[in-house]
């Protein structure tokens, strides 16, 4: 268990910028996802951690030592890969011990913990098999024993579900959440997945082109996107934006009218669909359905302006494309954004509530 | 495309048999020449069927050209080219893919050209080099003016000697650097994910420990290629043993063949020579039919 500290970390590729200063603390013990689309730099970061990247400005501090010079094996991370990035020619077991072999711990030792953590992770029966032999979770697994044996202060994770089936991915997530709460130690994990991101975090960081757009629980960045990309990044289906004004007063109109630009951010679960069209309502004409099982994702359009609208419904009559209906944007569902920073615009709660 | 019909099936299988005839003809021929007498080998045309001499001359020719010794010369000789070409070309394949240092390319290129000058063309430098391997530097010494301060000021002169010929380090130290051999194992090595490498780092593996850890053991079916290749063409070395072993307790198998070809002026007893010839061919072959079974099962099941 440790503490790990970013501080002001850039990095640049032959002098290309890719991670402009980045600032996040990480306490004992805590779990702490790095969310991003690919590019975002997060990987880099990740990887700058476990010491397989070079820091180019910037400093990284693991239990508060200092250790931008340090090679991989003083820092004390464990990693898990995408590719899992086991050694074909090892055995199961060879392959979780390799870590205590080359810290020269002997053979009978070695042998007890390898079956300690094998039997932890469920790959007792398997400690003689070569990896080309597993399935995707088992190869998975040995790869998470592998890291564990060493009984890292911090374990990193980079995408290491992305290669597993859905069914999998879910099942595995669970397992790295229990595996957290019993070891308790400090972990980092890398994902484009929002959905795995929600999940697994205690806090996540939502990193955009090297840097970072927002930190905080998943409920936190859900509900308050600290920006518009957050906003539109989080979430599925993606949150709606519309272009509108924001008057003196407060009062918010779609579209052009008096007072200053903003944008109007409404996630598609929280457009009510009313039975009919009444004042305050819009009209949206649906051109395509999505079937979600629980629900229905509707594409469409409001006038000129494109929306998703999500029917939360799984009986009553289905609504087909062409059709229209009449929906409802309540006001405490409006997320506001400036125009030029994309930044949130935080608004007193009377002025959200009146209509 | 695989096309099955009849007809096909049968012209392929005869292209097949008479490729086989065809590579097997000159051994049948040397086969049946080593099983005749002295008046049957040299009658025209030489009669297509095997005679009853066969061991006997197999056993003159083992005696006349002495091919006991000569037979383990050339095993140490063809063993030490292939292993230590197989060693060699793995560190220097491990330098340029996975470390970056100055003038990298330079040293890659290097080993790309030497590609283009094989010991044929560069036989001499490189005898001058066996016959004192601190030549080069003795010139150094003596072009820089080393040597003659250094004999103005004490009287002795540096005179760097140290041959190697007639011997096997002789024999064998030219012939180890390999350019196909370090390009083989460097396009294997380029198709292993970076993340192994990284996975090695984080378990604390230094490079030389990755090395022996990781990248030998996955190269186990190149390096068993790559052996079987170049004991066989260390075998078939004719020109540098030749050369480096003036003496004959050096020589080497091959070389020795020679004592077995008749004279101008001597008898003509091909017979013999016939038989040295298919002694000499058996250890190779010994060799590729043992290291087969390694790599086409190495080929088979790939794990990756």
């Amino acid at each position: 268990m440790a503490e790990v500290q970013i501080r002001g970390v850039h990095k640049s590729y032959n002098k290309v910028p890719t991670v402009h200063g980045i600032d996040l603390t990480i306490a004992h013990g805590e779990f702490v996802v790095l969310l991003g689309p690919s590019g975002c730099g997060k990987s880099t970061l990740l990887r700058m951690i476990a010491g397989l990247e070079e820091i180019t400005g910037g400093e990284i501090a693991i239990d508060g030592q200092v250790v931008n010079k340090l090679e991989p094996r003083e820092r004390g991370c464990a990693m898990v890969f995408q590719n899992y990035a086991l050694y074909p020619h090892m055995t199961v077991a060879e392959n979780i011990g390799y870590a205590l072999k080359v810290a020269g711990m002997r053979k009978a030792e070695r042998r007890a913990k390898v079956r300690a953590v094998a039997q932890s992770l469920g790959l007792a029966e398997m400690l003689e098999r070569k990896p080309g032999t597993l399935s995707g979770g088992q190869r998975q697994r040995v790869a998470i024993g592998r890291a564990m044996i060493r009984e890292p202060k911090v374990f990193l994770f980079d995408e290491p579900l992305s290669n597993l089936d859905a069914k999998l991915r879910a099942q595995m997530r669970i397992e790295i959440r229990r595996l957290h709460q019993k070891l308790g130690a400090t972990s980092v994990f890398v994902t484009h997945d929002q959905v795995e991101a929600m999940t697994l975090a205690d806090r996540l960081v939502v990193l955009n082109q090297g840097r970072v757009e927002q930190i905080g629980t998943p409920t936190e960045v859900y509900r308050r996107p600290a920006s518009r990309f957050v906003a539109g990044f989080i979430g599925a289906p993606a949150m709606n934006f519309m272009d509108g004004t924001m008057a003196k007063d407060g009062r918010i109109a779609i579209g052009a009218g008096n007072g200053i630009p903003v944008v109007i951010g409404v996630r598609p679960d929280e457009i009510k669909i009313v039975d009919a069209p009444l004042k305050g309502t819009l009209d949206f004409e649906i051109e395509l359905v999505e079937e979600l099982g629980t629900g229905q994702v509707l594409y469409g359009r409001s006038g000129a302006l494109e929306m998703t609208v999500m029917r939360n419904a799984n009986g009553g009559v289905l609504p087909k494309p062409g059709e229209r209906l009449a929906v409802k944007i309540p006001m405490a569902a409006v997320h506001l954004f400036e125009v030029e920073s994309g930044r949130r615009i935080d608004l007193p709660p009377t002025r959200l509530a009146a209509e | 495309m695989v096309e099955r019909s009849p007809i096909l099936n049968v012209v392929s299988q005869l292209v097949l048999f008479l490729g086989l005839l065809s590579v097997l003809l000159p051994f049948a021929i040397i086969a049946i020449a080593a099983s005749h007498d002295l008046r049957t080998v040299n009658e025209v045309p030489m009669p297509l069927t095997p005679g009853p001499y066969f061991w006997d001359n197999i056993v003159e020719a083992w005696t006349r050209a002495d091919l006991g010794p000569k037979i383990v010369n050339s095993i140490v000789f063809a063993a030490g080219v292939a292993l230590g070409k197989v060693f060699i070309a793995a560190l220097t394949a491990f330098s340029i893919v996975y470390f970056r240092y100055w003038g990298k390319m330079l040293v890659f290129w290097a080993i790309f050209i030497t590609l283009m000058l094989p010991l044929e063309v560069r036989i001499v430098p490189t005898y001058a080099v066996a016959a004192n391997v601190l030549s080069p530097y003795q010139a150094l010494l003596d072009l820089t003016g080393i040597t003659w301060v250094v004999q103005q000021a004490t009287g002795i002169q540096i005179a760097l000697k140290w041959g190697l010929l007639n011997s096997y380090t002789g024999l064998i130290l030219p012939l180890v650097a390999t350019a196909t051999g370090t390009f083989l194992y460097r396009q294997f090595f380029l198709t292993l994910p970076d993340e192994l490498t990284e996975a090695a780092r984080m378990d604390g593996a230094g490079a030389l420990r990755f090395f022996f850890d990781v990248l030998l053991p996955l190269s186990k079916t190149n390096m068993a290629a790559l052996g079987t290749i170049m004991f066989v063409w260390a075998w078939n070395q004719y020109l540098w043993p030749l050369l480096v072993t003036t003496d004959a307790a050096h020589g080497t198998a091959v070389t020795q063949l020679k004592e077995l070809i008749p004279q101008i002026n001597g008898s003509p007893d091909w017979h013999v020579a016939m038989a040295g010839t298919l002694i000499v061919m058996l250890p190779p072959l010994v060799v590729v039919i043992f290291m087969q079974r390694w790599f086409v099962r190495g080929l088979v099941a790939t794990e990756k």
